[in-house]
């Protein structure tokens, strides 16, 4: 079926290995350029969590920030008030499980309750149709920096230097010198004190998401947990006591459920979206959405938190991410994070094996 | 000349279509896991209801494939190259089908709800665990390497087909002329 007569060799056989060594090294390249090889300068996902570990060490098995943490579950309870700004389902009136983490920043699992300022409150809502809506809020106003760059920018100025071991204060103040936009974090830190309690928090999303409701008309939104009953503090942590967190959760708790009032901001025309450095006025229209039930707290070496990538871009439909940039590299960085604990996890060739909890 | 037929219009058009998909996934997959900007998202959504399409069309293909024959090789082609032909066809058949399994796996290992597109999920394929999802996802790192060289190797031998050995290989699947 086949001739072996032999057609005559092509004419110019050099310059077409060239033209086709040419288009499979065009090829590779382009696939090189854009996994980010080609520009070593480029903020990548994995540079954003070596800049983490860099500032709190490693710790196997721990997440690479928020790595101290509690995890706790409950329900919440939707009011149906909401149901009109978004499509969602979770917000007509009816119970949905969450599993929700309560932490502190940082990447260190040892680090003392008193060492930061800042607590934080991650949830993951469980809907009816395999819709999950999952969001990392933090005990503050306003994030300190507005773009992924500035963030690992902050984080590199601010850790250790591998030579004192301390972070340097003038790369520290280089920075907010160069960072305007630092002002109203700089301002809320300066009075801020470590909550002795998860319970007492008001928890803030920060980034701004947009609703969208039946009529497929967005709503600019973002969104806190407001304890429903502050209680008066019970005289704090003894002098000396780094965990009181946990401690008092598990006594907050064996008393009854705490709840949250999750509260749905509305933007006014003109608030910035998509800058997270920018709060909005305290005037805002303000929907109570419902209740966050937590009745029950268990060690995150095992608890049901432990596997859970709070991602903030995990929403059901009825809730969509904004512009804002800080929303997406959280996604990028936490995935990273993910993988390398999941893989110490795992026991990955290459990877640290967790330790196991010394305290 | 060493004539070689064609491959059925069906074989052909299903070729194009889906190594334009392919190697828009394979770029899609590398720019999405090292980006942080807003592209990352985009990139993302891209991802999952392409590889699902490329996983149905691979099926199709697939039974396609082994219903009907495919043109023989050039007799003159010395067997390492027939060898190397059949064998990086079935892992490029292969990979477009394990690929979207591992993917869509390894999402329901970590828990994720395998979103296709606002408000459409697909179910979870295996039971969640965290070992598992690092498993999967190093797998799909290393397999999304091993697709792109394989893919290489093969645009280079049908390169080489239609350029020097002008053995009617290359127009098999182009549908052109031999001469």
């Amino acid at each position: 079926m086949q001739e072996p007569k032999k057609r005559p060799p092509p004419a110019n056989v050099a310059g077409r290995w060239a033209l086709i060594g040419l288009v499979v090294v065009a090829a590779a390249a382009a696939f090189a350029y854009v996994g980010g090889w080609l520009t070593p300068s480029r903020l990548t996902p994995k540079r954003v969590v070596d800049a983490l570990q860099a500032s709190s060490g490693e710790h196997p098995g721990y997440r690479r920030n928020h790595a101290k943490g509690i995890c706790v579950g409950g329900y919440f309870e939707a009011s149906g008030a909401l149901a009109k700004y978004s499509s969602s389902p979770l917000f007509a009136s009816g119970r949905t499980p969450v599993v929700g983490r309560l932490a502190l920043p940082g990447g260190n699992p040892y680090a003392a309750d008193s060492s930061v300022p800042i607590r934080s409150f991650a949830l993951r809502f469980d809907l009816a149709d395999g819709e999950q809506w999952r969001t990392g809020m933090n005990a503050m106003p306003v994030f300190p920096v507005s773009t992924p760059q500035a963030f690992y920018d902050l984080t590199v100025a601010t850790s250790p230097d591998p030579a004192t071991g301390k972070p340097n204060p003038d790369k520290a103040k280089a920075f907010f010198m160069s960072h305007p936009e630092t002002g109203p974090f700089l301002g809320w830190i300066k009075t801020a004190k470590p909550a002795p309690s998860y319970v007492d928090e008001t928890y803030q999303s920060i980034n701004a998401f947009y609703l969208r409701d039946a009529n497929g008309e967005r709503h600019a939104v973002r969104w806190k947990v407001v304890p429903e009953t502050p209680v008066a503090g019970d005289g704090g942590p003894a002098a000396g006591d780094t965990d009181y967190l946990d401690a008092d959760l598990t006594r907050r708790l064996a008393q009854g459920p705490v709840r949250w009032h999750l509260q749905m901001i509305l933007a006014a025309p003109g608030d910035p979206v998509d800058d997270a450095t920018k709060a909005w006025p305290d005037d805002r229209q303000t929907i109570d959405a419902g209740v966050v039930v937590i009745d029950s707290a268990q060690p995150q070496a095992n608890g049901p938190c432990r596997d859970v990538n709070y991602d903030p871009t995990i929403l059901p439909h009825g809730i969509e991410i904004s512009g804002d940039p800080i929303i997406v590299a959280r996604s990028a960085a936490y995935a990273v994070s993910y993988l390398r604990r999941t893989g110490e996890e795992g026991h990955l060739p290459g990877t640290a094996h967790p330790k196991e909890d010394q305290r | 000349m060493s004539r070689v037929d064609t491959f059925h219009p069906f074989a052909r058009v299903l070729h194009w279509l889906m190594s334009i998909m392919v190697l828009t996934m394979l770029f899609v997959g590398a720019g999405m896991v090292t980006s942080v900007e807003a592209k990352h998202a985009w990139l993302l959504s891209i991802h999952r209801p392409l590889g699902i399409t490329i996983f149905i069309l691979a099926l199709i293909r697939l039974g396609f494939r082994l219903t009907h024959k495919a043109p023989p090789l050039p007799a003159d082609m010395p067997e390492w190259q027939k060898l190397a032909a059949h064998g990086s066809h079935w892992m490029l058949y292969g990979l477009m089908i394990l690929m979207p399994l591992i993917g869509w796996g390894m999402l329901s290992a970590g828990n994720f709800p395998v979103t296709l597109w606002s408000g459409f999920q697909l179910p979870p394929i295996l039971p969640a665990g965290p070992a598992l999802y690092a498993w999967l996802r190093e797998a799909h790192r290393y397999l999304a390497w091993l697709f792109f060289l394989t893919f290489l190797a093969h645009m280079g031998a049908a390169l080489m087909h239609g350029l020097i050995r002008r053995d009617g290989v290359l127009q098999s699947m182009t549908g052109g002329s031999n001469d």
